[in-house]
């Protein structure tokens, strides 16, 4: 709904296992070409976005994502 | 080709063309969904139209086959819903497939207590010709065949028309001229009046079939089924055994070659088998847009239907919403030409009907964003959402195969009344339709007792009978049942509905100064 800055976005680590989650979704990738990947991604984004469930969070995370 | 036999209706000689006649209240171009209904429901409120129809049958082809509760509401205080529904397919389930396995149902009505179900479906010449042939039997309503508006010229306080006719032309003046004369409107174009919006590529084949057999009453959609792999199919069951089946062909689709009979029968028989029979009613190559004007009402002309605005066919908001457009105008119309109201009060036909035309536009446009992904990335995220909706219900709700056609919001009109009190959930409230519901010991309906202008609800306020405005009908109803939950009702809860059913007020407690202060704002007595 709204496009500003929310501050809903989560900037500090929220993560136990950085490195263990980073390399589990890079090597999830590992052997898929380029059109593979993009489904892959978007599957990917669809079941984190519900799980996540906050318009706002999702609004400025596609804000913060898109290139610059 | 089409089991319909077409009816030609007579063409009358009209008396202005052996001397001037009267300037007219209402003249109406465009006998097609929006016209008939604006002109009986004018009718119904004392006000006498004209009706001009350049032709002398109904549509041609079934068209708009989805006919939706609301719009069955309206032409059930017309007299028309009833054979639409004894005629007609009854329908408020679908199911959606992907490749050759459903993936979820889906009911558009999921609790009882309507008198109308969801949809109807019913091809569109047979909704005409209950139309016309009501107008036929109401004397208020002048419908001229082989009428054609060929000039249209507007004046301070009325427009002036030149109409031909196989006898020749004659003038015709109108104190307000509504144009319902469809998507390429004629009286739009006489005024060039820009008409702008979004021009979609991709082609679509309908062919309409009748098919012997076990039909599905039920809404069905392929994404990329087994006959046809590459694209979506979407299915209808309609009256007579016809079936409209509507194939995707993609951007890059040979319209002329895709229209030749073997082409369709080539397309069907991957569908229904080599054993199935059919024969053809009616088919179409199309692509569509979405555009609406930037007004709908310019001076004393006034835009009702596909003039006024247009959407793809997913989600069956084209007829629905000439309907609903229609019905916000008649009582507006009629209290301006009673002299109850200013010209004002069609200002707000203007801008709630714009607002719902933006809503049908921005869902209609989703629905075909899903349905014809843009870009790689879209047609990425919609296939993952197709992936997913097996597993995961919540991707069900992602899957946009048409939103369909329920009334639109109409919010921050100047009629309504905002609500005073906060303690509201999910019961309709001001710019919102009214809920049906079962009243009288489940013996009738609320919209069969609603009042022919305003009516005001109230809840557990039996033996109170309340001094109300003029043109304000009571129903009181008892704290209970379906319709205390539907309108979230405590004792005194009162709401007040407009002619076309829309909430305009609501109130915890029974207060005679704020209804008629809110009776007075809904009927435009507040606009300068």
């Amino acid at each position: 709904m709204n496009d500003q800055p929310s501050g809903a976005l989560r900037r500090t680590l929220n993560l136990a296992r950085p490195d263990e989650v980073y390399n589990a979704i890079v090597d999830a990738h590992k052997g898929l070409d380029d059109a593979a990947c993009r489904d892959f991604d978007a599957r990917l984004i669809l079941l984190l976005a519900n799980h996540v469930g906050d318009e706002a969070v999702i609004r400025e995370a596609l804000r913060e994502a898109a290139p610059k | 080709m089409s089991s319909y036999t077409y009816r030609h209706y007579p063409y009358r000689r009209p008396a202005e063309l052996d001397g001037a006649g009267t300037r007219r209240p209402v003249v109406i171009v465009g006998a097609g969904i929006a016209g008939p209904t604006l002109a009986l429901a004018l009718a119904k409120r004392g006000v006498p139209s004209v009706l001009l129809d350049e032709d002398d049958t109904v549509s041609i082809g079934s068209r708009s086959i989805c006919q939706a509760k609301h719009s069955l509401e309206v032409w059930d205080r017309l007299g028309v819903a009833a054979p639409m529904v004894e005629k007609g397919i009854t329908w408020e389930q679908g199911e959606l497939y992907l490749h050759d396995r459903p993936v979820f149902r889906f009911n558009l009505q999921p609790e009882p207590g309507h008198k109308f179900p969801a949809f109807v479906n019913l091809q569109q010449y047979y909704v005409e010709e209950y139309l016309v042939d009501r107008c036929l039997a109401e004397p208020a309503v002048d419908l001229r065949f082989r009428h054609k508006v060929v000039a249209v010229t507007p004046h301070a306080d009325h427009v002036a028309l030149s109409v031909e006719t196989p006898d020749g032309t004659y003038g015709l003046e109108a104190q307000w001229l509504v144009a319902c004369d469809g998507v390429r409107s004629p009286v739009r174009h006489a005024l060039g009046l820009p008409f702008e919006g979004e021009v979609f590529h991709d082609q679509f084949l309908i062919a309409d079939i009748r098919l012997k057999g076990d039909l599905p009453k039920e809404r069905r959609f392929w994404f990329y089924p087994p006959f046809h792999p590459t694209n979506s199919v979407l299915l209808h069951r309609q009256a007579d055994d016809v079936l409209r089946v509507d194939f995707q062909l993609g951007r890059d689709a040979d319209a002329e070659a895709e229209r030749q009979p073997e082409a369709i029968d080539r397309r069907l028989r991957m569908m229904f088998g080599p054993e199935a029979r059919w024969e053809h009613e009616w088919s179409s190559v199309y692509t569509f847009t979405c555009r609406m004007m930037r007004r709908f009402v310019e001076g004393r002309v006034i835009f009702a239907g596909d003039s006024a605005h247009v959407v793809s066919p997913f989600g069956a908001r084209g007829g629905n919403a000439a309907v609903a457009d229609v019905d916000n105008l008649a009582w507006k119309l009629a209290l301006v030409v009673a002299g109850e109201a200013g010209p004002a009060l069609l200002d707000t036909y203007d801008s709630e009907r714009r607002a719902a035309a933006r809503e049908n536009i921005l869902n209609s446009t989703r629905s075909t964003d899903f349905i014809t992904p843009k870009f790689p990335a879209a047609r990425a995220f919609r296939d993952a959402a197709l992936d997913l909706a097996r597993d995961f219900p919540f991707a069900r709700a992602l899957i946009n195969s048409g939103r369909l056609s329920v009334p639109t919001r109409q919010p921050d009109s100047p009629l309504d009344t905002p609500d005073g009190e906060a303690d509201w959930g999910r019961a309709p409230g001001p710019g919102q339709a009214m809920l049906d519901a079962p009243v009288d010991g489940e013996t009738g309906w609320l919209i069969d007792r609603l009042g022919p202008d305003f009516t005001l609800l109230t809840f557990g306020l039996d033996g109170v009978p309340p001094p109300l405005p003029a043109r304000v009908t009571h129903v009181g109803l008892p704290l209970e049942g379906v319709a205390r939950q539907r309108y979230e009702a405590r004792a005194g809860t009162t709401y007040l509905l407009r002619p076309d059913r829309y909430v305009a007020a609501r109130w915890r407690t029974f207060d005679a100064a704020a209804i008629g202060r809110a009776v007075a704002r809904a009927a435009g007595k507040e606009l300068s």
